[in-house]
């Protein structure tokens, strides 16, 4: 397969701070309307590789690529452009505007103006935020700050979408809606969903990449990764042998 | 926020209040008041240039009389140089828009942080200072104007009918071209705020991160807002050379950008009305202090900015509007049982003010 065909591909990419190896030798690639997750322990590497997804860290050595181009160099707003969503841990949103004038300057960018103001009520409607289209984010629920920022990321109508931790401090049903909801979204476009809940992995989840240590640990089915013995030992913080963590799946 | 309905009856109360003040206030108030109330629209007029980068740009800038200073030489040394004052209008807004691009593209694409930001804007306006002020001497002309050094520039030309050097416009006259550049440069504000750019430019004073992530190169608006600022700025220094015929290096000094910023924490930051309404305000208080020998006038202008900061932090303006609209909902409320009166042009609108 040519390195067009993938969504993203990076090779060998890593990152040493001040002789810290956050993340080395990765070998990753995402195919078009693919939903992967990416697991691991605190400190294993996934925001860290997630910030050299979506450029905010530029890489020490190997490449990323995102639809065969090399983004070495882009800046944050040249990869959204390619068609990349991010959604970031903490929500990045517009508090001091509505949620209406939130989805409509995304919306904005991609969208003339007679489509505009349909494309802000689909985003709206899908999301379920009719109701507190004209609420400020700021004065929103954490869950549904959440949400605006999905929509917001949905409203660019990206191919390929890079949450983190999307459902952090929510509910179980908030949690629920939020699976539900990335599912839909995966109809029409890939995922790279990064996240600590293993229940909520179980719920989206097809492939699964595990990291440790600044490497991918294994990559597999989801219910294969969550029987593996290796990732069990990761998960409960077990020390693990040097000749263990070179063996890749 | 306000209900639509009340949105656009204060929209145009307000524009045709600007306009009976241009036509009728010269008519009504004596020469030398004229003169004073002229001296207050060109400052708002530069208090209005950094209400909009700072309050709708977040670009706090410290040193907004830089442009302010150089819009006022410029127009001096073009003035002189030309005998006619129509291009050197055009001069007073242009080079301080190329001097704001140039200073904007540097900070801007750097990427330098708002700190640092206030503090390069505030040094370069006292390099300005000092270096205007050494210029005294023969030496140190362009054309045919001598730049004076810490004397300044004595008797420029003021404003004529454009391309007719010789129908000088009168104090009054003068004093209604003030009074309709505010209005225009007010409503023109008002536009581009309600325009795609401006919103644009809402959303990354919120977010500058967010902004970015969804394709904005948010370098692009600041700068452009930065360059507007500075034009605007321009423009009202233009004005002040021709206010007194008379420019000094004290344009560029730090009380004057110090006082804008005080306008604007008064009448209210993220609003376009409250940096004019602050501005007339202190400028008011100041010269009515001033003439009462009581007291000194800089003492109750800090005691005031500490009262604002400490307790009216949103300003006049906004704390305002904000009991307006709770009586004004409460009673559409009891009408019709529906709030949505604050329906979704008002949110449209609702960064501008």
């Amino acid at each position: 397969m040519s390195g067009a065909e993938y969504l993203i591909q990076t090779s060998n990419l890593g990152i040493d701070f001040g002789g810290v190896r956050a993340v080395h030798g990765v070998n990753f690639s995402w195919t078009e309307g693919e939903l992967r997750c990416l697991i691991g322990p605190n400190g294993a590497g996934k925001s860290t590789f997630f910030k050299l997804l979506t450029g905010q860290l530029q890489p020490t050595y190997g490449w990323v690529k995102v639809r065969g181009r090399s983004i070495a160099g882009f800046q944050s707003h040249e990869i959204a452009r390619l068609g990349v969503g991010i959604k970031t841990q903490v929500p990045n949103v517009f508090n001091g505007l509505s949620v209406r004038e939130n989805i409509w300057l995304s919306a904005s960018r991609i969208k003339p103006r007679y489509l505009l103001e349909a494309a802000v009520d689909s985003v709206l409607e899908r999301l379920r935020l009719g109701a507190v289209r004209n609420r400020l984010v700021g004065e929103l629920a954490h869950g549904q700050r959440q949400w605006v920022e999905l929509g917001l990321v949905l409203a660019t109508e990206p191919d390929l979408i890079l949450l983190d931790e999307p459902a952090a401090g929510m509910t179980d049903d908030e949690v629920e809606r939020t699976a539900e909801l990335i599912r839909v979204i995966n109809q029409r476009c890939a995922l790279i969903v990064v996240e600590h809940d293993m229940e909520f992995i179980r719920m989206i989840a097809k492939t699964v990449t595990v990291f440790n240590r600044g490497q991918v640990l294994m990559e597999d089915s989801c219910d294969s990764v969550l029987r593996d013995e290796r990732v069990r030992d990761v998960y409960l913080g077990k020390q693990l042998h040097a000749g263990l963590l070179g063996t890749e799946a | 926020m306000l209900p639509v309905r009340y949105d656009r009856v204060a929209l145009f109360a307000s524009g045709f209040i600007g306009l009976l003040f241009m036509l009728l206030l010269p008519m009504a108030v004596e020469a030398f008041t004229l003169l004073e109330i002229t001296i207050y629209v060109i400052m708002s007029l530069l208090a209005l240039s950094l209400g909009f980068i700072w309050g709708y740009g977040g670009i706090l800038c410290f040193g907004q009389a830089a442009f302010f200073g150089i819009g006022a030489y410029s127009y001096a040394i073009a003035a002189i140089n030309f005998g006619d004052s129509t291009g050197a209008v055009l001069c007073a807004v242009g080079v301080p828009a190329v001097f704001a691009f140039a200073l904007g593209s540097f900070m801007f694409y750097a990427r330098i942080s708002d700190v640092y930001l206030g503090v390069i804007t505030l040094t370069v306006s006292l390099i300005l200072f000092n270096l205007v002020n050494s210029t005294a001497g023969d030496q140190y002309r362009i054309g045919s104007a001598p730049l004076g050094g810490f004397n300044g520039i004595p008797s420029i030309p003021t404003l004529n009918v454009p391309f007719s050097p010789d129908l000088l416009l009168s104090p009054e006259q003068i004093f209604q071209v003030c009074v309709a550049t505010l209005l225009i440069v007010y409503y023109g504000l008002r536009w581009l705020l309600a325009s795609h750019f401006g919103r644009v430019l809402v959303g990354i004073r919120e977010n500058e991160r967010r902004a970015e992530l969804l394709g904005y190169d948010i370098r692009r608006y600041k700068l452009g807002a930065f360059v507007l600022g500075g034009a605007i700025a321009g423009l009202a220094g233009c004005l002040f050379a021709n206010w007194g015929a008379f420019v000094s290096p004290t344009v560029f000094g730090l009380a004057q950008s110090a006082q804008i910023i005080i306008w604007i924490i008064v009448g209210g930051l993220g609003t376009l009305a409250g940096p004019i309404i602050g501005c007339f305000l202190l400028q008011w208080l100041t010269a009515y202090l001033g003439a009462l020998n009581l007291i000194n006038s800089n003492l109750v202008l800090g005691a005031i900015l500490v009262i604002f900061v400490l307790g009216v932090p949103a300003g006049l303006v906004p704390s305002i509007l904000g009991l307006v609209s709770k009586f004004a909902g409460r009673r559409s409320d009891e009408q019709n049982h529906q709030p949505s009166a604050v329906g979704s042009t008002a949110v449209r609108q609702g960064p501008t003010r």
